[in-house]
């Protein structure tokens, strides 16, 4: 008998050390809340999209996929949409999900109260109507092609109508139809999800993920050499690559769509002229500030980081140096001496935002515009952001799956940030109009591309580059197809054979 | 005795105060607020009625002044706020980040006390030969070194060199898994007590020679004492009290959370509890914290007040002096 018990511990031992079910991931910075509706923090995306998910999705090539729903159409004017979900699909509290809970996320996300900031992209919603349990029809005030992109993200994630209708606390609470359910979640420290088996799709195929907070990446990747963690979210380019060349680690780098940009401010003296913001775009070589401030490791880009948008620098105003040029129109502008701007960066977010700053400071130098950099923390930069309270700002935009979603925010009469841009013009607003209504991709490329080339002509910002977006695993991880948007809704495909 | 106690505890009462109107004007004086904390550049997005819906839920609401005043209410009912995004009272993620923070402190002193009292003890004895300028040197290095940079090392040469890394971001407190917890700690405590045992070398060297010039030294030497004995019995002793002192200053700073050290080694401390709330503006937390720590630093200034008179004949707060 004693003998049975023990031989029943031991198995229970090696059972419980050989269980390799679980995926260990470090990242650096934690989810900042768990409503998927106010979110906007990067990092909380990285885990809500495993929880919640939305109607559509986005491929590793930014093509809308089927999500929760299983196909849609437009009508001819692109003012209805139609959407047919997918049938059995339940949340995680067992409740099926049908279209009254598409109405009523959507109705979430348009109510003020809520406080989501996504709400800016579907305000074309005029009314939903659900003629049955699978089908939403999109009733829209304005052609809104757009629309459809700006559905695949974790701000328009699928929630539960029980559970709004119940009063239920969205930032205590996590219910989603997603492949993982949220376990616990100790902010700075810890999140544990389990594996969804009623999950819709195929997979997952791992018991849970263990989502580990390790604040200093440069911890994250010894913790990925010492084989401590299975899997790594890089966001400090310095610390990911120092992972190139490593055997033992595989490096997974995609290009981002968030860009790096110099913004100017055109509605203060001197770039409210156009010739003085001409004259900046031509004194900055961007393959120059890409190689000082992340080694290299990025592409200079126009406006559009979507690939399907993207233009031959070539084509765009001013993107070769040309100091002579940049001289002759300061003297035009009335500057044949320079002046003295201030720019504002971020101490940490991105990383680079300060090495940025210095190698423009530098460039601009010899065209006579001296450059004083201001160093401000995260909150404090974000704020003078918002109240366009600077000459010129180093920021790095989010990039969005469509050029509208994308720019309509900062150069169109109505955009919400247009009081950060400060810059908008008719032709900019007009493309704008017609990027948006337009549903043959052939033609909003047309349109997109103008757009572009209008925009750094008129240059107000300096469009600098794109990084990568980083992961890192061990090789035993299979199954994960890096996205332009950094998303991990892969995860449902991940195994972890052969994890000693 | 009794009354010097009474006095000095409630001597911490306007300190507190103070303490907790300073960090509440300094945090509110900073710009940006919980709602850009948390959405970034897209809090520009924001209708003015969501903006207003966010405020009333963050409580940024009301005044400044008026805020100012519910808090130190209900922090004098013993309640110091509740943390939004922790979804926990303030009190009880203090608490619950507080043992790390005290057994890092307590481990870093022990090992800064290790190194630093027996070699300023040589470097005294044997002054100028060749242990105290190696010692002295040694204190050098502690002293220049920042403990990021030690730290980073340390972390550097196990991951590459041994393949290990002593926190990988699964941090186990003591009374779960003591082993792990002690192999956890050990390189951030010596990060912070290899910076520290460099002060406890040189303050152990210079007030051990002072000591050892005293007169009632050379009267126990006269006395044909052995040297051993003159040493451990009278000049050590003495020559402490100046380590008393500055071990009650570092551990006051060390309880305050060692930010760096925490951040390096992944550790959930007080420290990056307070960070991250300064960080994402969570005013509640970052009053209750630093109202915690200054209360710490006062209970332990206290301490060192009173190991003194134990340590020291001369010193005494009894009523009658």
């Amino acid at each position: 008998m004693k003998r049975l018990i023990s031989l029943a511990f031991i198995s229970l031992f090696f059972s419980l050390s050989f269980a390799q079910g679980t995926l260990v991931v470090a990242r650096a910075a934690d989810t900042t809340g768990l409503d998927p509706h106010t979110q906007t923090a990067f990092a909380s995306f990285r885990l809500l999209e495993l929880i919640y998910e939305p109607l559509v999705t986005l491929d590793g090539d930014l093509n809308i996929v089927p999500a929760l729903a299983e196909s849609w159409s437009f009508n001819d004017d692109s003012t209805v949409l139609t959407m047919n979900l997918r049938h059995g699909v339940s949340f995680h509290d067992g409740s099926a999900f049908t279209s009254s809970d598409v109405k009523a996320s959507f109705e979430r996300i348009l109510k003020e109260e809520t406080g989501a900031a996504s709400r800016a992209n579907f305000t074309s919603i005029e009314s939903m109507d659900t003629p049955d349990d699978y089908t939403v029809v999109f009733n829209l005030n304005t052609a809104d092609v757009p629309l459809l992109a700006a559905m695949a993200s974790v701000g328009a994630a699928m929630v539960s109508d029980e559970f709004i209708a119940s009063g239920g606390d969205f930032a205590a609470k996590a219910i989603g139809t997603g492949p993982f359910i949220l376990d616990q979640w100790t902010p700075e420290e810890q999140t544990t999800l389990k594996a969804n088996t009623a999950w819709w799709g195929e997979g997952p195929y791992i018991d849970g993920i263990e989502m580990r907070v390790i604040p200093d990446e440069t911890s994250i990747v010894a913790a990925l050499r010492a084989g401590q963690i299975d899997f790594a979210l890089l966001n400090d380019p310095i610390a990911a690559t120092l992972l190139i060349g490593e055997a033992s680690v595989q490096l997974n780098q995609v290009p981002a769509l968030a860009y790096h940009v110099l913004q100017l401010n055109a509605s203060r003296e001197p770039m409210d002229k156009l010739e003085v913001r001409q004259a900046i775009s031509c004194a900055i070589d961007r393959q120059e500030v890409l190689d000082t401030a992340s080694l290299g490791y990025g592409e200079v880009t126009g406006p559009l980081t979507i690939p399907a948008f993207k233009v031959p620098t070539s084509e765009l105003f001013c993107y070769s140096k040309d100091v002579a040029k940049a001289k002759e129109l300061l003297a035009q502008a009335g500057y044949p001496d320079g002046f003295t701007l201030k720019v504002i960066a971020a101490s940490a977010e991105p990383p680079t935002a300060l090495s940025e700053a210095q190698n423009i400071q530098a460039q601009l130098a010899e065209i006579g515009i001296k450059l004083e950099i201001e160093s401000l923390e995260l909150s404090v930069y974000i704020d003078r952001w918002l109240a366009a309270d600077f000459d010129t700002a180093v920021a790095l935009n989010g990039g969005r799956p469509d050029p509208y979603t994308m720019y309509t925010r900062y150069f169109t009469k109505d955009g919400n940030l247009l009081k950060v841009s400060k810059y908008v013009d008719d032709t900019l607003d007009s493309l704008m109009a017609q990027g948006r209504a337009e549903s043959d991709p052939a033609k909003r490329l047309e349109i997109f591309t103008e757009f572009q080339k209008h925009l750094t002509e008129m240059s107000p910002w300096v469009w600098l580059y794109h990084d990568f977006e980083y992961t890192a695993q061990q090789p035993y991880v299979t199954g994960f197809v890096p996205n332009p948007t950094d998303s991990l809704y892969s995860f449902s495909q991940v195994k972890l054979e052969g994890k000693q | 005795m009794f009354s010097y106690l009474v006095k000095r505890i409630l001597s911490f009462l306007p300190t507190l105060l103070g303490v907790s109107l300073l960090v509440f004007l300094a945090i509110r004086l900073v710009p940006g607020d919980a709602i850009t904390a948390t959405l970034g550049t897209e809090a520009g997005m924001l209708t003015d009625v969501q903006r207003q819906a966010l405020e009333r839920y963050y409580g940024l609401d009301k005044p400044a002044w008026q805020q100012y005043f519910i808090w130190l209410g209900e922090a004098i009912k013993g309640n110091l706020g509740f943390s939004i995004r922790h979804g926990k009272a303030v009190s009880s993620l203090i608490l619950e980040r507080f043992p790390l923070t005290l057994e890092l402190a307590l481990f870093a002193i022990i090992i800064a006390l290790i190194i630093g009292i027996p070699i300023g003890l040589l470097s005294a004895i044997k002054q100028n030969s060749i242990f105290d300028i190696a010692g002295r040197f040694l204190a050098l290095i502690g002293l220049a070194m920042p403990n990021f940079l030690v730290g980073t090392l340390i972390i550097f040469v196990l991951s590459v060199y041994f393949r290990i890394l002593p926190n990988a971001g699964d941090y186990a407190d003591f009374a779960t898994n003591p082993l792990k917890n002690v192999q956890q700690l050990f390189f951030p405590a010596f990060t912070l007590g290899f910076a520290f045992s460099a002060s406890v070398m040189r303050m152990t060297r210079s007030s051990m020679l002072e000591v050892l010039n005293e007169d009632f030294v050379r009267t126990a030497r006269s006395k044909g004492l052995a040297n051993r004995r003159v040493i451990n019995r009278h000049a050590l002793r003495n020559a402490l009290i100046p380590v008393v002192t500055l071990i009650g200053v570092e551990m006051g700073y060390l309880l305050g959370g060692a930010f760096i050290v925490e951040q390096i080694f992944a550790l959930p401390g007080l420290g990056r509890l307070t960070i991250n709330a300064v960080s994402q503006r969570e005013y509640a937390l970052v009053q209750g914290a630093s109202l915690f720590i200054a209360l710490n630093i006062l209970v332990i200034n206290l301490l060192v007040d009173l190991l003194y008179a134990s340590l020291d004949p001369r010193i005494s707060y009894d009523d009658s002096n």
